[in-house]
């Protein structure tokens, strides 16, 4: 018996293998690299020279960091909230479909399917200020629409347009999760005389609550780590500011021109952790707001 | 935690049942069908625009009709000569296919150790397995940088795969998960045939996991496909550019900070997205299912 323990215990560790080499070399490995580096200047030519703290100092003194940071916060809470009531009702509406639910899922999901460097070269032209199709469309129900691709205070509403269009893999995820919601409760809720308003707060809600909560975490994280669309859209090598103000400088484009434009890997570093550390204190936040409102099922109530 | 799944209090004594929730009026079924229809345009019409305008003439890129006035089928030769695309379409190939094929295999690999093996130690790593799961991938570029660096492995494709043989985590979690529903049974007459551990996963379990594997695949490929920031650090010559860091060139070249050639960009950005689009077409199947099974957790 112990030989067989000893021979599960070695077949296991040589399956594992793989990962274990890939998380100390590209993960465990990284993590302590870029903590050891945030406290060193660094241009990958000359070794690194230990500087202490200095990085983290320049870090909060730092005014693009700061409007960074901010721009990566605002378009989040703009983003997450939109892209999750959008996929909610494209979901609740493709539910209550009898026929043709599949073909609108595909319809849905297709943007999905649009690399994001082609979404944001796209965007640039739909959402074109005088003569872009979004405007145009606004036009025709009298609203003037604003310069969304220079006008600083709509650059990020423009974004979030362009990224909800995609948001159709959050979609199949809540269509997955209320078809999962029992139809008996649907009934017994009817017989008690529940209205079509008090189904949906008493159990679609409810029941639907662990995808919302996990879609809630993954597009926090995403939207923290805005890059391709706007990079695309109002940066590249040669401009690295947009229009002379930085209304689309989201934290990761400022990152990568810390560490791969200007070489500045050891305050690149500072500014990973820094990016680590709020990301980590927003997760831990949701879940334990989020405890609160979840649902599982088979839990005691 | 229980306030909202209190089952609704009965404010009146039992109402007679309704067929209503079952077959609802026709007028309501008809402005269900009407709002799915409308948001249906909504959501189609830019990629539809984006292949009207690829074929428009530089004049008419913004005239935002649907169908072009003039087809100018010479776009794609003005982008052939512009820049290299179908090396570009051809690198994001190759690189997707090692990539996906190197994420399959190796996550297979080490879903089956976690899920079939019992050994001190494997809850720890499945803990370890899950939180890396949540790291944000920006907080190990620069590091990782440097070790391809160091590898002497900038500016060649390497990069963009190789860290895929390790497997991932988000992947290992799904086909470990898939690998659970297997019956022991399954396994046990093999082995007691005398089947080695390699040949269990080999013969036995990899076959069976096929229509998993085929989902890791086709979201790797679409990952790789997507990819920006990483072919931006690691490639310098253009003609290994994959097809999203070629496009940023072009829209840099030709578009709105260059020669305002937006039909070229246009034709580009429709190249790109057709592969994704045939790819979609026909693994629509594993694309759907992939993500509904994103949330089934253990």
């Amino acid at each position: 018996m112990t030989t067989r323990r000893a021979a599960q215990t070695r077949a296991g560790y040589a399956f594992l293998s793989p990962w274990i080499i890939g998380f100390l070399v590209f993960t465990a490995g990284p993590m302590i690299a870029s903590l050891v580096l945030s406290f060193t200047d660094y241009d990958t030519i000359s070794p690194p020279r230990g500087i202490g703290a200095a990085n983290y100092q320049q870090l909060f003194s730092d005014p693009r960091a700061a409007v960074a940071m901010r721009n990566t916060l605002i378009y989040a809470v703009m983003y997450v909230p939109t892209a999750m009531a959008v996929a909610l009702a494209l979901a609740l509406l493709l539910q209550r479909l009898a026929r043709g639910a599949g073909f609108f899922r595909t319809v849905y999901y297709l943007p999905v399917m649009t690399p994001p460097v082609a979404v944001g070269a796209l965007f640039l032209l739909l959402l074109n200020g005088n003569n872009g199709l979004v405007n145009r469309a606004l036009a025709l129900i009298g609203v003037n629409g604003p310069q969304w691709t220079t006008d600083p205070a709509f650059l990020k509403p423009g974004l979030v347009i362009a990224t909800v269009w995609g948001v159709g893999g959050t979609m199949v995820i809540y269509l997955a999760a209320l078809r999962d919601v029992p139809v008996e409760l649907y009934e017994a809720a009817q017989v008690d005389g529940a209205s079509a308003a008090a189904r949906f707060r008493r159990v679609t809600l409810p029941m639907i609550s662990p995808a919302l909560f996990f879609t809630l975490i993954v597009l926090t994280i995403h939207a923290l780590q805005m890059f391709d669309q706007a990079y695309t859209m109002f940066y590249s090598s040669s401009q690295t500011q947009t229009y002379g103000n930085d209304a689309a400088l989201f934290y990761v484009i400022y990152l990568f021109q810390q560490g791969f434009q200007y070489l500045h890997m050891g305050y690149a570093s500072a500014l990973a952790w820094l990016l680590f550390a709020v990301i980590v204190v927003i997760t831990v936040v949701q879940i334990v707001i989020g405890r609160r409102f979840v649902y599982y099922e088979g839990e005691r109530p | 935690m229980t306030q909202l799944v209190r089952a609704p209090e009965r404010t009146a004594p039992a109402v007679p049942m309704r067929t209503a929730g079952r077959v609802r009026p026709r007028w309501r079924r008809m402005a269900y069908l009407a709002a799915v229809g409308v948001l249906a345009v909504l959501f189609l019409y830019p990629l539809v625009w984006l292949a009207g305008a690829a074929l428009k003439p530089r004049t008419e890129v913004f005239d935002n009709r649907l169908i072009p006035r003039h087809f100018a089928w010479s776009n794609f030769v003005e982008v052939w000569q512009a820049a290299p695309v179908l090396a570009w379409l051809g690198n994001s190939a190759a690189v997707g296919l090692a990539a996906a094929t190197a994420v399959t295999l190796s996550s297979a690999l080490v879903a089956f150790g976690f899920a079939y093996f019992e050994f001190p130690g494997r809850g720890l790593c499945f803990a370890l397995l899950l939180g890396t799961m949540m790291l944000p991938s920006a907080v190990t570029l620069v590091p990782v940088y440097l070790i391809w660096n160091r590898l002497g492995l900038v500016d060649t494709q390497v990069p963009l795969w190789a860290a895929n043989l390790f497997g991932s985590a988000f992947y290992i979690f799904l086909l470990r998960q898939f690998f659970l529903g297997i019956p022991r049974e399954t396994f046990e007459a093999a082995r007691l045939d005398g089947a080695s551990a390699w040949q269990l996963f080999w013969r036995i379990a990899l076959p069976l996991a096929r229509p998993a594997m085929a989902i890791v695949f086709v979201f790797e490929i679409q990952a790789s496909w997507n990819d920006l920031i990483r072919p931006l650090i690691y490639l310098q010559s253009p003609r290994l550019y994959t097809i999203p860091r070629g496009l940023k060139a072009v829209v840099d070249q030709f578009g709105q900070a260059g020669e305002f050639h937006w039909e070229i960009v246009m034709c580009t950005s429709l190249l790109a997205t057709l592969p994704m689009l045939v790819i979609f077409a026909v693994a629509q199947r594993h694309f759907v299912t992939g993500v509904a099974t994103t949330i089934r957790r253990p």
